[in-house]
């Protein structure tokens, strides 16, 4: 017995052992490596294209104007809402002709990505005996906002004015804000955003959310930077069939982006029947829809 | 010294000696199996690293993740790692509570898979964030309200009790390794004794260690709950179908000692073929976790007919979609193989003796916890290909998820950082505790005290 243990307390013998087996945890590392080579022989990156030349030009005066604009303080005014507002968009279903425009202003303004949506137009039915109808999906601004709830971080946060916004220097990436919103509004930076280079020395703005920053989540706004300087949201104004009215619903009065009418909110919403997107959550959106199809 | 032994001490002597032998032989002998075991991890580890490095670079998007199913592959392996961890601190210390000796050589075995795991969990957990450089974020600017928040708060709380029941019961372990120079007489040898705070064995130092080690196995029940139903909470806690039910917590903690319980009796079966524990670890203890494997599998299975058949019942709109793609859709192969295959079926085997034989039990259990792994997919996936409103607009591929291969190569490497915590583990201690088999056996405190065989 002792024999046996004597052997095994043998250390000179249990070092050249243990050097040996270094030496061979290290192989073993340099052939990972090689054997990682190997089965990476695609590109992972996605292949964007260069839409960059031609905003070359563009780009400078864009960034002073905006550093010049812009003031030093805004994101953490961001962080409160406008005083006496409560924002509110109506959406005409009965007037969406699927013209996109309001998608397009969106995209250019915070610089998305193809497959990037703050604004997404769904072609709806309702069953299968009804007819189909367009449907612009914005976030809906809840208030009672299931992806504000489970931030980890307070990155994203919702506003005294209704809006709900996501500092994109405050996110940690985790997704969770995604998983958690039933309407599928935010979006991901999977990779470098869309003209990355562009971008690069623009300050950032939370309410305009651009910037966009890899590895954070991005969102519709409401236009948070128009509706600071009296104006109406990009989508709302983009829109060439007066599908959008867009107000306070303090003074219970919203205005049309296409014509400039404004109307009374709780009549306009009440005459039509107006319905919020899966009102049966209780996640009580800021969007309100008039059904596709009426009589007046 | 030597002289004044009786007949029974000298027995128990060699007895002891024998048994010091056998239990440390591994951490000590060059063995070929384990060596090449540890150099297959380590070269996952280097596979996974590479393409991690390659994601940092490239962002999340080189993994098969998009806007719709923005949780994949790295969210369902964090929860089959919280998953696992559950059966160390609590099925054994539940057992020692219950006085069930028999558990002995295997309690430090399930603590060693909790620390492992948790390790894992931590990170895969940071490998699937976005921007890991801003992890402090949470410390600075934590939110209470966050479920993430709960859960980084009781992971890490049964990281340090874990991390306690592995080391306390260690404590007189060390001293007899030290006494006995078994770690060698250089550095390694200072920092055992360090490690051994002084402990001789007296009977004030085994009633302050009794004591500490039986309130943390009554604290570490309650925290070990509520880790999984926590986790399960990142998930109920939104209003998806799928994911929207009271019932998550404890269809979470239920499949949890499921898949735990498969894996330690694989790694029981290796630390018995690959350390030579036959001795210790007999077929008494695979009889008797096979039984116990079978109560947990029908305690899971329980609760998944209440997940399945009570939503399925009433058919409502979205979740009808999810249920619909489970049962007869895209996930129907996954979704029947891991209930029938991983549940059913092997609950049915485990009730005959012959099959709880180490060999064929450790073949059931490897099925069982693959079947844990594909239902921590089947968990996670299908509730976001399915949202409330429709995938427009997006690239086709974006209505389907699989894995790429960057994205594979670093979940492969995060098993292999646990399974390599384990390993070393495993390695460097005796991995059946010495003292406490040797107090089983009624060998007094001078005989395990001696310096010298």
């Amino acid at each position: 017995m002792s024999t046996e243990i004597c052997k095994l307390m043998s250390l000179n013998q249990d070092k050249t052992n243990r050097r040996a087996f270094f030496v061979k945890l290290g192989l073993a590392g340099i052939g990972s490596v090689l054997v990682s080579k190997w089965m990476d022989k695609t590109s992972w990156a996605p292949n964007m294209g260069s839409t960059a030349k031609h905003l070359i030009i563009a780009r400078d005066a864009y960034i002073n104007r905006i550093k010049n604009s812009l003031d030093p303080e805004i994101n953490v005014k961001a962080r409160q809402g406008l005083p006496g507002k409560k924002f509110v968009l109506v959406v005409d279903l009965s007037r969406c002709r699927n013209a996109r425009k309001c998608m397009e202003a969106c995209a250019a303004t915070h610089q998305l990505r193809p497959d990037q949506f703050h604004l997404n137009v769904l072609e709806m039915r309702d069953d299968e005996h009804t007819a189909p109808y367009y449907l612009p999906k914005h976030c809906q601004h809840c208030d009672n906002p299931p992806c504000v709830k489970v931030c980890p971080v307070e990155a994203t946060y919702k506003r005294t004015d209704g809006i709900v916004l996501i500092d994109n220097e405050r996110c940690i990436g985790c997704r969770y804000c995604i998983a958690a919103c039933p309407y599928s509004a935010r979006s991901f930076n999977w990779f470098d955003p869309k003209d990355a280079e562009l971008y690069k020395d623009v300050p950032y703005n939370v309410e305009r959310n651009v910037p966009q920053k890899k590895g954070t989540v991005t969102k519709c706004t409401f236009s948070a930077d128009c509706l600071r300087n009296g104006e109406l949201p990009y989508c709302v104004r983009a829109c060439p069939n007066g599908v959008y009215y867009f107000g306070n619903l303090y003074e219970d009065s919203v205005t049309n982006g296409t014509t400039g009418e404004t109307v009374k909110l709780s009549k306009l919403l009440e005459d039509n029947g107006a319905f919020q997107l899966l009102a049966e959550l209780g996640t009580k959106p800021s969007v309100y829809y008039l059904p596709p199809r009426r009589n007046n | 010294m030597e002289t004044t032994f009786t007949g029974l001490q000298q027995q128990q002597k060699i007895d002891f000696d024998k048994m010091v032998t056998a239990l440390t032989v591994v951490s000590r002998r060059k063995n070929k199996i384990l060596e090449y075991w540890i150099l297959f991890l380590v070269f996952c580890v280097g596979v996974g690293v590479y393409f991690y490095i390659k994601q940092l670079q490239t962002g999340l998007g080189i993994t098969g993740m998009r806007d719709i199913v923005s949780w994949g592959l790295y969210i369902s392996t964090f929860v089959l790692f919280i998953a696992i961890s559950l059966i160390g601190s609590l099925t054994l210390a539940i057992l020692k509570l219950l006085n069930q000796h028999w558990a002995t050589p295997i309690t430090r075995l399930g603590e060693i898979v909790a620390v492992g795991s948790l390790i894992g969990a931590l990170l895969i957990i940071v490998v699937d964030m976005g921007r890991p450089e801003r992890l402090w974020h949470i410390f600075v600017y934590g939110r209470l309200q966050s479920p993430i928040v709960w859960d980084i708060i009781v992971v890490n709380t049964y990281l340090i009790i874990s991390l306690l029941l592995y080391y306390l019961p260690l404590i007189p372990d060390l001293h007899i390794l030290h006494r006995r120079n078994l770690m060698g007489r250089g550095f390694k040898a200072k920092i055992i004794k360090f490690l051994t705070f002084g402990w001789q064995g007296t009977e004030e130092q085994n009633i302050t260690l009794h004591k500490a080690l039986h309130a943390l196995m009554i604290i570490v029940i309650p925290v070990a709950l509520s880790i999984h139903t926590v986790t399960a909470w990142l998930f109920a806690n939104t209003l998806r179908p799928g994911w929207d039910s009271t019932n998550f917590g404890p269809y979470f903690v239920s499949g949890a000692f499921v898949a735990g319980a498969a894996l330690m009796i694989i790694l029981i079966y290796g630390a018995r073929k690959v350390f030579l524990l036959h001795d210790y670890l007999r077929p008494l203890h695979f009889d008797r976790l096979g039984k116990l494997l079978v109560l947990l599998m029908l305690v899971y299975l329980y609760f998944n007919i209440n997940e399945y058949l009570v939503p399925a019942y009433k058919m409502r709109e979205h979740e009808k979609h999810l249920l619909d793609s489970l049962f007869t859709g895209e996930f129907a192969y996954l979704f029947w193989f891991s209930q029938f295959g991983g549940l059913i079926l092997p609950t049915f085997l485990l009730i005959f003796k012959p099959l709880r034989k180490p060999l064929p039990l450790t073949i059931i259990s490897f099925i069982v916890l693959v079947a844990a792994m594909i239902k921590r997919y089947l968990i996670v996936i299908p509730t976001l290909t399915h949202p409330f409103l429709p995938i427009q607009n997006y690239p086709e591929y974006y209505k389907h998820y699989s894995p790429t291969l960057p994205e594979v190569s670093i979940t492969v490497g995060c098993m292999a950082v646990v399974l390599l915590v384990i390993t070393i583990l495993m390695k460097i201690f005796p991995v059946v505790p010495l003292y406490e088999t040797a107090k089983e056996k009624g060998i007094p405190q001078s005989i395990i005290n001696r310096t010298q065989p």
